[in-house]
């Protein structure tokens, strides 16, 4: 099993996180939609350490999780405010500023 | 063997941690840390000066401790914490600089003298609108959650800037995000624009460190380590796929030119600028631009010089669209907190121009670049933060028009920082885009540079409108009044307007301390 199966497969969820952050209109699912990305770098480095035959990539993968997990709890702070406010998590609602 | 198990058999050593060098970024995240003990353990009404002291002691203290060292320190900068922190001159340089326009945004964001409780928020859970909403404008609360927030987000600039591989790169970047995008969603009126800048913030924000992450993975794939110094040697020379090389340059690129706000990648500016409390607006436009152009320069000079015949040519694009943008855009604009915004697009593609000529001469001059405008910005905020109608600040253009008859002082002060952003000689703008362009033009970047010279022109036009507005035009008879500063905010301001002056009629001191060296490349 050659590991740059992996780099593809991770390389396809990255694309599918980015495109679905600028398709997507509720901000929980445009927030998850990063989450994969950020998900689909950490199989990346996972995979990179195993072809590199270096430890670094693993321990990186787990700053990524704690980073991850960090950003939820500001990022669904966020949304929850402007949530009770709207009654609505879309985006499209937001729109006072422009232009 | 299984070379994992091979390397876990490795006895791991603790590494070497300098302290004396990293002083000030540990006294920033502590007094951080206990400004968060503050909030949990002492009572709401003495918390506001409890944290008041201890922030602006902290930021005093760690400038002490980094004069200190500044006089006493190896020539050539010393990698500390294993090789994840290289503090050089640049680096020192640039903790310099943030302490001292953190001490002037902390003054404005202290400030209660120009509104009853200044420009938080007084309990961030009551929902925009209610009854209890209108409480809160006339209460003097205020949530000091604020002050280790931003305490917590100098720290994450002060480690950005002196992060020496990928890794502790982009951690400091989401410690220097993660607090600014909460402190965007504060604000005392017009909530509604406040929360909205703050998810725009968030969402934009995540996606683009989400871009520099997959640059990051590319890179280690490509070079085998995130260190800086080792991707430069692994991209000098090897036969190696270019692929993952610069691939990963260019997602890296996207995600620390979003944190510049520099040309495509801008869109969150003028909508965050405008809907964040001013004092949070001011520390934005000043540190963060500080922090993004330091981490791009250290990125650029140590890991891709090797390599900048190949990334050059786009760069350049980057820049003048970055300029184009925001000259052309700032033209039409009515409100001044978003023309400010598409100012500061304008001027990150100026420090990019500095960024990229990678000699000694443009590390100095964008080192000067920054310290220069981050004063004009910020004095430029606090001065917009003071012409205020009953329903807040009256950012609208029309409300500023003959401003100059009811407060010459205001307007003069303005015009002033205004002119500093336009380049006029005499003030810290016109030396620091001198320096900047001349070592473009020294480098071979001739046509960037005269590029450059037609948007400053073009930009110029919009900072005289608002000249031309304040002392040309009759004020409206319901106009906007000019509040009083009180000590914090006319501290800041003037601290704003005498950098600006000082740097412009004495830029040598200055100069010299930015082109005193270069990068540590040791790693």
């Amino acid at each position: 099993m050659t590991p740059t199966y992996y780099l593809l497969l991770s390389a396809l969820l990255f694309s599918i996180g980015a495109v679905g952050v600028l398709v997507r209109r509720n901000a929980i699912v445009v927030f998850m939609c990063i989450e994969l990305m950020l998900n689909a770098v950490n199989l990346s480095l996972v995979t990179f350490a195993r072809i590199n035959a270096d430890l670094g990539g693993q321990v990186m993968a787990f700053f990524v999780m704690v980073v991850a997990a960090a950003e939820v709890v500001v990022g669904l702070a966020i949304i929850m405010a402007i949530f009770r406010t709207r009654r609505s998590a879309s985006i499209d609602d937001t729109n006072l500023l422009k232009y | 063997m299984n070379p994992f198990l091979a390397q876990q058999m490795q006895t791991v050593e603790a590494p070497g941690i300098d302290w004396g060098a990293i002083l000030p970024m540990v006294i920033v995240f502590g007094a951080a840390c206990v400004g968060v003990l503050i909030e949990a353990f002492v009572p709401k009404h003495q918390r506001w000066s409890g944290q008041v002291v201890l922030t602006l002691g902290s930021i005093a203290a760690a400038g002490i401790a980094l004069g200190a060292y500044v006089s006493g320190r190896p020539e050539h900068g010393v990698v500390t914490m294993g090789t994840t922190l290289s503090i050089d001159t640049p680096a020192l340089f640039l903790w310099g600089t943030l302490l001292a326009l953190s001490v002037a945004a902390v003054l404005m964001i202290a400030d209660r003298s120009v509104e009853p409780g200044g420009s938080f928020v007084a309990q961030a859970g009551i929902a925009p609108g209610t009854v209890q909403d209108r409480a809160q404008v006339q209460s003097t609360g205020m949530q000091t959650e604020v002050f280790p927030l931003a305490l917590f987000a100098l720290g994450g600039m002060m480690a950005f800037t002196a992060a020496n591989d990928l890794l502790t790169m982009f951690i400091a970047l989401e410690v220097l995000s993660l607090p600014l995008y909460l402190m965007c969603g504060l604000a005392r009126r017009r909530r509604l624009l406040s929360q909205e800048a703050a998810v725009k913030y968030f969402l934009l924000g995540a996606f683009a460190s989400a871009f520099f992450l997959y640059g990051l993975a590319l890179l280690y794939g490509y070079a085998g380590s995130v260190k800086l110094a080792d991707i430069a040697t692994a991209a000098a020379g090897t036969d190696r796929s270019d692929t993952l090389l610069f691939a990963g340059l260019g997602l890296l690129m996207v995600g620390l030119l979003f944190k510049g706000s520099v040309g495509p990648f801008h869109t969150w500016t003028p909508d965050v600028y405008q809907g964040a409390p001013t004092p949070v607006t001011a520390f934005m436009a000043a540190c963060t631009k500080v922090a993004a152009f330091g981490g791009i320069l250290r990125v650029l000079t140590v890991a891709f010089e090797a390599t900048s015949w190949e990334w050059r040519g786009v760069m350049w694009a980057v820049a003048i669209i970055s300029m184009a943008i925001g000259a052309v855009l700032g033209l039409t604009q009515t409100d001044l907190k978003r023309m400010i915004a598409y100012s500061s697009i304008a001027h990150a593609g100026f420090l990019l121009i500095g960024t990229m000529a990678l000699t000694d001469e443009g590390l100095s001059g964008t080192l000067f670049y920054l310290l220069a405008y981050g004063f004009t910005t910020l004095a430029a905020f606090g001065v917009i933060s003071l012409v205020r109608d009953s329903t807040g600040e009256a950012t609208h253009l029309s409300a500023w028009a003959g401003l100059a008859k009811r407060s010459p002082l205001l307007a003069g002060v303005f015009t002033f920082l205004l002119l500093a952003l336009a380049g006029i000689p005499l003030t810290s703008g016109f030396v620091g885009k001198f320096v900047v362009f001349s070592a473009a033009l020294s480098d071979g970047m001739a046509p960037l540079v005269v590029i450059a010279l037609v948007f400053s022109a073009v930009a110029a036009f919009f900072y005289l409108r608002v000249v031309v507005l304040m002392y040309f035009s009759e004020p409206a008879s319901d106009g906007p009044t000019v509040s009083v500063p009180g000590a914090f905010t006319t501290a800041s301001i003037a601290l704003g307007v005498i950098v600006t002056l000082l740097l412009g009629l004495l830029p040598t001191f200055a100069l010299d301390w930015a082109g005193a060296g270069g990068f540590a490349l040791g790693g």
